[in-house]
């Protein structure tokens, strides 16, 4: 009876012809769709639907939950996924600290796990694991690519911030290791702090040349919006996630001029950008988001991987994945030896274009990029 | 017997029977959430022992139900790696044993809660359930910043514990195991509150100025009360911890001392199978609303309200048709 | 640390306390005329300020957002006592408790559906941006400083409220003996929805004050409703004063906590650690100041009873 319990939010099967293999492959995507942090999660999915629907091809399907941002329930999804929806692929989630829970139990049962988001170091060094593919980045990479600008730009004293928590050291760990110069302070803030009065106020009496903050969601709004107000004009600098589309809008013109490091920006020059951007808004009504660029890409080397093997044969299927023999919406795209991409890291500019507030790429900070974490993953 | 009591095991009834029609139709996924709403009521069978029979509004049992999840995740990850965990002086050997793993868990909730309790309980009403939440808070956010057992990220130890002779990551098998679990301490539990150490909690619940009349200390007996349901709470974060292999400081979080304080709210306060059904019926709802819509959790809140404002006494209190005193 | 820089820090402690009053004299208000635990406050706090932000996007003034986010959180506030609060008056806490968080998942969900899952765009007006300079160069943003004030006017409108008006009286008489000015003539049940309503209108003008400088967004109320049960509590439930003292006290001990913690630390430890250390503690510190005050004071600074 509990059978009928059993939620399928979005089963997609669709009418033109596909590859020619035979096996179908079903996806399990396990992602935020309800609550604060529910706009990332909906911007993979429809990304990811949209190269699905695009694609034409009808052996895949795909099983959406939502995790609710709590680790637990994406790890009890992950068991129903495996257990009773028999997929053979997984992929969605959004934080680094539900990717760890999740990945490890579902890779060493011998699913596949593409990452559309979340790169935490454990999954990328002693943790990797060969059923293990990140498409979006390590999450060292975007604040890499920040300090890498900042020495190029010529900062010698920065002072960095960052929420107290393992991504957020991280973060700060991966712009020490390409920026080399001074600290003029170091901070670290409580997880999902709304007010930042009391550290403007010590980037304001430290004499800093830039200021490099991690602060995603709600944190980055409100710290950007009190940053402008408070007449402190060092220069922000920061990896994409507070600079997204999707809450660009939010912060408004306190975010304007402001560089931050991305993979991927609305007006990257090559044909699968552009017709991804001209689809997506024409599909959904909205902007293209980073998020959503990321579950495109996902789909997109997935459906090649199904179009080079049969899923069921898993050294041939993840050797198709490895290849990573598909048109990403970044350009070049390819994976180092544990899984995790080589890419281009650009710095972008805050604009706004019209009414509304986007990115516009700058130059480059990091090209052919991969991760520090290559030697430490023995597969 | 009673109605109440009737209601209670058929309730029971059902639910078993549901799960071993799952068990022949190939169901894995719904063993898995039956173990749940198995561990989740143990849970709130330890916090209904103190807030429906002792009257103490505890919103920190989330605190021992993390502490309960550590105790097995540290545990855990020391004997897969082979470092002793080193307190003090002496060192201590990890292991994977569950049984071993739930002494640990109830003793470190009970050695926390003896504290938290003695500090607590010098106040009342509001004031109580807003001190408790205070302590949950600080570990809460310690365990968050501590970075040697995972910080926010949590850790995942990969393989469920052993217990001897059986295969606990066979969903059925683990399931079992906690269920009889649960009913040992369901019937623990309601021998307590009926021994005479109960009534006089019940009696200083609803009238503490006679019962200190009658020379009975009510601070060590709600103390009692305290400790021996934070140990529950902590048995079943080691559970729980167990069912996912994974712990980190969302257990900890003040949200699931709200989670578990509404299923025995749901199901009825101090009733024998309350955090049962209260556990029962939130998770099937939470499972079956999200099937249906992206919005499902309008839809559980207007179905709690419309419980709280026309079924008093939660789902077996209206089952049951009887009020309990006080 | 500079002499100016700690005077800085004083003031953004009175700031985040200040506003912390606002949100939480409200609560208070509900918890000592009516007995009534009200996890929903939050969520009023969320209503103005979404309704500030829609108001302000669709008019291009911040002054009609304000006064929208008092009017919507009181209209809702209001809707809200009549079908659902009303009938929880009679009932213990964990009624209220349970009942309230229902009212927490609807209209969470419910902002979602009407407003999207992305943050709303509020700023700060234009005749408050930026930041003053003081004789000496001090700066200090303006926005910041007229949420103070503001705050100190909305405290005293409180007292003199309380103290010295026809309904501040009934309101008072009502804290005392319920049963006594029912049978006076008051109409207990007016007066109580005038009550809740004036704490809701309270807490969305909090929200959408403080959603200018910071995010408009879906559980914005949660975290907030947590430190204002904080406030309350230490302050003494049910008493006014007492929620201004602890939530400045509050105000001040996290600011200062989060800025010298760090410093103290670094005295004995090497720079990253004592950062690490000094910030882990500093998230604890309001907790164990609520622990300590209770612990010594079991009703609060304020409380006559529990």
């Amino acid at each position: 009876m509990l059978k009928s319990l059993g939620k399928i939010a979005a089963l997609t099967t669709l009418l033109l012809a596909g590859t020619a293999h035979a096996d179908p492959v079903k996806v399990g995507m396990i992602t935020t769709l309800s609550g604060g942090g529910a706009g990332l999660g909906i911007d993979v999915r429809d990304g990811f639907m949209l190269a699905v629907k695009q694609s034409g091809n009808k052996d895949i399907s795909v099983v959406v939950e939502d995790d609710q941002r709590k680790p637990d329930i994406a790890v009890q999804l992950a068991d129903k996924m495996i257990q009773s929806e028999k997929v053979d692929v997984l992929t969605g989630i959004i934080w680094s600290n539900l990717a760890i829970a999740v990945v490890p139990a579902a890779v060493a049962q011998g699913k596949f796990y593409l990452s559309p988001n979340a790169g935490p170091s454990a999954l990328a060094g002693k943790g990797c694991n060969k059923n293990y593919f990140n498409v979006a980045w390590q999450n060292d990479n975007l604040s890499e690519g920040a300090g890498a600008y900042a020495k190029a730009t010529g900062y010698k004293n920065s002072f960095i911030l960052a929420p107290n928590y393992p991504a957020g050291k991280d973060m700060l760990t991966g712009y020490k290791r390409t920026y080399g110069g001074d600290l003029a302070g170091e901070v670290f803030t409580k997880l999902g702090q709304k007010d930042y009065a009391a550290e403007i106020a010590q980037i304001r009496a430290s004499g800093a040349d830039s200021v490099f903050f991690f602060l995603p969601g709600g944190m980055g709004i409100s710290f950007m919006k009190q940053y402008a107000a408070s007449g402190v004009d060092t220069p922000l600098v920061g990896p994409a996630f507070s600079f997204d589309q999707g809450i660009l809008q939010a912060v408004g013109a306190a975010a304007v001029g402001v560089r931050n490091a991305s993979q991927w920006s609305k007006d990257i020059d090559n044909p699968t950008n552009k017709a991804f951007v001209e689809t997506f808004q024409k599909e959904y009504g909205r902007l293209p988001s980073l998020y959503a660029s990321q579950g495109f890409d996902t789909a997109a080397l997935l459906l090649s991987a199904m179009g080079k093997a049969d899923v069921k044969d898993a050294d041939a299927f993840r050797a198709a994945l490895k290849s990573a023999d598909f048109n990403s919406t970044r350009g070049s795209f390819s994976f180092t030896e544990n899984h995790h991409p080589v890419q281009d890291i650009y710095v972008r500019e805050v604009i706004k274009e019209g009414d509304i507030y986007t990115n516009k790429i700058v130059s480059t900070a990091l090209s052919g990029h991969g991760n520090v974490y290559v030697d430490q993953c023995k597969m | 017997m009673r109605r109440e009591t009737w209601i209670s095991f058929g309730f029971m009834a059902a639910g078993l029977f549901l799960v071993v029609a799952a068990w022949f139709g190939d169901e894995p996924f719904t063993i898995t959430l039956a173990t749940k709403v198995v561990i989740l009521s143990l849970a709130g069978v330890g916090l209904n022992l103190a807030l429906g029979h002792g009257g103490l509004v505890s919103l920190g049992h989330a605190a021992f139900f993390g502490l309960g999840g550590y105790a097995m995740g540290i545990l855990a990850s020391h004997a897969q790696s082979f470092e002793p965990l080193m307190i003090g002086a002496w060192a201590l050997e990890g292991t994977k044993s569950m049984p071993l793993i739930w002494l640990v868990a109830m003793l470190v909730a009970a050695l926390f809660a003896l504290p938290i309790g003695v500090l607590s309980l010098r106040t009342s009403g509001v004031y109580f359930i807003m001190i408790t939440l205070a302590f949950a808070q600080m570990i809460y956010y310690f365990a968050i910043s501590w970075p040697a057992y995972g910080g926010e990220d949590g850790m995942s130890i990969y393989v469920r514990n052993s217990f001897p002779g059986l295969n606990t990551l066979d969903p059925i098998q683990f399931f079992i195991l906690c269920a009889l679990i649960l009913a040992i301490c369901l019937v623990l539990v309601d021998r307590l509150v009926k021994s005479r150490f109960g009534m006089a909690l019940e009696a200083a619940r609803q009238n503490p100025q006679r019962v200190t009349s009658l020379g009975i200390d009510t601070f060590k007996l709600q103390l009692t009360a305290f400790v021996i349901s934070a140990a529950i709470t902590g048995l079943a974060g080691a559970l729980y911890a167990d069912l996912n292999r994974f712990v980190s400081p969302s257990m900890l979080s003040w949200q699931v001392s709200g989670e578990i304080m509404i299923f025995v709210i749901l199901g009825g306060v101090a009733r024998f199978a309350g955090p049962l059904a209260g556990a029962t019926v939130f998770i099937a709802l939470e499972h079956f609303l999200g099937g249906l819509t992206e919005f499902w959790q309008i839809w559980l809140g207007l179905l709690l309200l419309v419980v709280i404002l026309f079924a008093r006494g939660g789902i077996i209190g209206v089952l049951a048709g009887e009020r309990r005193h006080g | 640390m500079s002499l100016s820089l700690f005077f800085e820090q004083i003031l953004n402690g009175l700031q985040f306390g200040i506003m912390l009053f606002v949100m939480a004299a409200g609560l208070t208000l509900v918890f000592g005329v009516m007995g009534l635990i009200n996890l929903a406050h939050g969520s009023l706090y969320m209503v103005g300020a979404f309704a500030c932000a829609a108001v302000a996007a669709a008019t291009g003034s911040f002054w009609l957002g304000l006064v929208a986010s008092l009017a919507a959180a009181a209209i809702a506030g209001v809707i809200v006592e009549i079908v659902v609060i009303r009938r929880l008056y009679a009932r213990d806490h964990l009624d209220q408790v349970l009942a309230t968080f229902a009212l927490i998942l609807i209209f969470s969900e419910a902002t979602r559906y009407f407003f999207g899952s992305f943050p709303l765009y509020l700023d700060t007006p234009d005749i408050l941006s930026g930041a003053l300079t003081f004789p000496g160069g001090f700066q200090y943003p303006a926005y910041r400083l007229a949420i103070i004030v503001i705050g100190f006017v909305v405290a005293a409108g409180l007292f003199w409220l309380i103290g010295s008006t026809r309904l501040g009286i009934r309101i008072r008489a009502g804290e005392s003996d319920r049963e006594m000015i029912t049978a006076l003539g008051v109409d207990i049940g007016r007066l109580y929805t005038v009550v809740f309503a004036l704490g809701a209108a309270l807490a969305g003008f909090a929200g959408a004050l403080v959603g200018a400088i910071q995010s408009v967004q879906i559980g914005m109320g949660e975290p907030v409703l947590i430190l204002a049960f904080v406030v309350i509590v230490i302050g003494g439930i049910g008493s006014i004063p007492g929620a201004l003292v602890a939530s400045i006290l509050v105000g001040l001990t996290d600011t200062l906590g989060r800025t010298l913690l760090p410093i103290v630390f670094g005295t004995f430890m090497d720079n990253s650690a004592a950062t690490s250390t000094g910030s882990a503690l500093a998230s604890m510190l309001i907790y164990i100041l609520m622990a300590a005050i209770l612990v010594f004071r079991p009703t609060g600074l304020f409380g006559a009873r529990g």
